[in-house]
């Protein structure tokens, strides 16, 4: 059994026993990692307040059977402000639902590490709209895993574009030769902002409107992440996007 | 190779339960074929009398025999003080402290996005309806201080407040009986921003 040492980020804890929980970790070296951590409902554990959901932490483990136990734990960041904000902390939950689906146990995925944490330090800086921030993340985790929103050229014939029609199963935009007749094309706001959505800059996101380009951009997001990842959401309804989607 | 009938029914019945596994299950099914059926049968009793007696109350959603619980009943309890917690346990160890002596709302739960739990889970109209029935002035906010917890107290937060309704929220920092150096970040940096003259 041996030791070592990782760096994570806590996606959600199930009660163990009286005492314990079971902590599920995406690992920068490990990817998705489930270690016991004992004794942290216990008022006075030594490291119950650093190991609660969406915590940057350093962790000591050693290699259990079936589960990693947790044996010492330091904390980078908590987080804390997406913790005590409702609005955040329901966007925080969709970012770590997906990982949590998309992560894979023991397989090293630092590009899905370090969207997580940009994701959850943007939330826990204090953006008006955490919305935006769940679309983005919608997509570009969509993308991490091999499915990138086509915006430049037409999903299935490649021509060069912008084009204004959307489809989700085909993965982007469509010229109108391939768009199937009676779609409705799009503002072209909407691309553009899919664009920017899909990136790779966080900051440019506080500066979105948050207007009827939002909201086409927003439900387009959910529903290409959903179809292309095979996964209904279960935290999404409860974000503020629900109110406006 | 598997018991007989009955007793493997046992088995199966007690492995059900929370923190018993299967040895467990085995250990216990045989205790109870060891001892006398008068024992045997009043916990049989114990149990079907309360899946028979015990329902929630219809006021603030604690565990009661009647339709109302003991707390809500006891006229001498603050009926201006509202404390707010997740579960019926959450109730009974606040009254294992006896310094409070108002009333309570239980929620049933606290708000947990990633499990798909949202405020409409939980007993939130109920309780925003007491506010203004019972006249209520402050609302304590019980929850426990996890993210579900927060989570549910920053919800409420919101709701309650305009309202024209106190709100606030129980004291986190060091236990009594801790060591400052082994206390987390969290909970000392908690306990600093909570710090308060002392009488």
């Amino acid at each position: 059994m041996a030791n070592y040492r990782e760096q994570g980020i806590v996606l959600r804890t199930h009660k163990l026993g009286e005492t314990d929980r079971i902590l599920t970790l995406f690992t920068q070296g490990r990817g998705k990692v489930r270690a016991v951590a004992k004794g942290v409902r216990r008022p006075g554990s030594r490291f119950g307040g650093r190991l609660e959901p969406f915590s940057h932490v350093d962790l000591l483990l050693y290699e259990g059977r079936s589960l990693d136990v947790v044996t010492q734990a330091e904390l980078l960041a908590s987080h804390a402000e997406v913790r005590t904000d409702w609005a955040r902390s329901a966007a925080a939950g969709v970012l770590a639902e997906l990982v949590d689906h998309v992560g894979v146990e023991g397989d090293r995925d630092n590009h899905l590490f370090l969207l997580l944490r940009a994701g959850l330090q943007s939330l826990d800086a204090g953006p008006p709209d955490t919305g935006v921030f769940i679309d983005a993340f919608l997509l570009r985790v969509t993308a991490a895993v091999g499915f990138r929103v086509e915006t430049t050229r037409c999903a299935s014939c490649g021509l060069p574009g912008p084009h204004p029609f959307l489809s989700v199963v085909a993965g982007g935009t469509l010229c109108s030769d391939c768009a199937p007749s009676g779609t409705r094309a799009v503002a072209s706001g909407v691309v553009e902002r899919l664009d920017l959505l899909a990136g790779d800059a966080w900051s440019p996101l506080v500066a979105l409107a948050d207007d009827d380009t939002a909201r086409v951009a927003a439900s387009y997001a959910r529903a290409f992440a959903e179809h292309h990842l095979d996964r209904r959401l279960k935290s999404y309804p409860l974000s503020e996007r629900q109110a406006i989607a | 190779m598997l018991y007989e009938g009955a007793v493997q029914d046992l088995i199966d019945e007690l492995g059900r339960l929370p923190g018993i596994g299967p040895k467990s299950a085995q250990r216990v099914a045989f205790h109870l074929l060891q001892v006398d059926a008068d024992e045997a049968n009043r916990l049989a009793t114990a149990i079907t009398t309360v899946k028979e007696t015990v329902r929630f109350c219809a006021r603030c959603f604690n565990i009661s025999e009647a339709e109302e619980c003991q707390v809500c009943r006891d006229t001498r309890r603050d009926p201006t003080v509202l404390c707010v917690v997740e579960e019926p346990r959450d109730l009974i160890a606040i009254e294992r402290t006896r310094e409070y002596r108002g009333r309570y709302h239980v929620l049933g739960g606290a708000i947990s996005p990633i499990d798909g739990v949202g405020p409409d889970d939980l007993h939130v109209r109920e309780l925003i309806a007491r506010l203004d029935d019972e006249g209520v002035q402050e609302v304590i906010l019980a929850t426990n201080p996890n993210v579900e917890g927060e989570a549910t107290a920053s919800y409420l937060s919101r709701l309650v407040q305009p309202l024209g309704v106190a709100v606030t929220r129980l004291a986190s920092g060091l236990p009594v009986g801790g060591d400052l150096d082994y206390a987390d970040e969290v909970t000392l940096a908690r306990s600093f921003t909570g710090r308060r003259a002392v009488d």
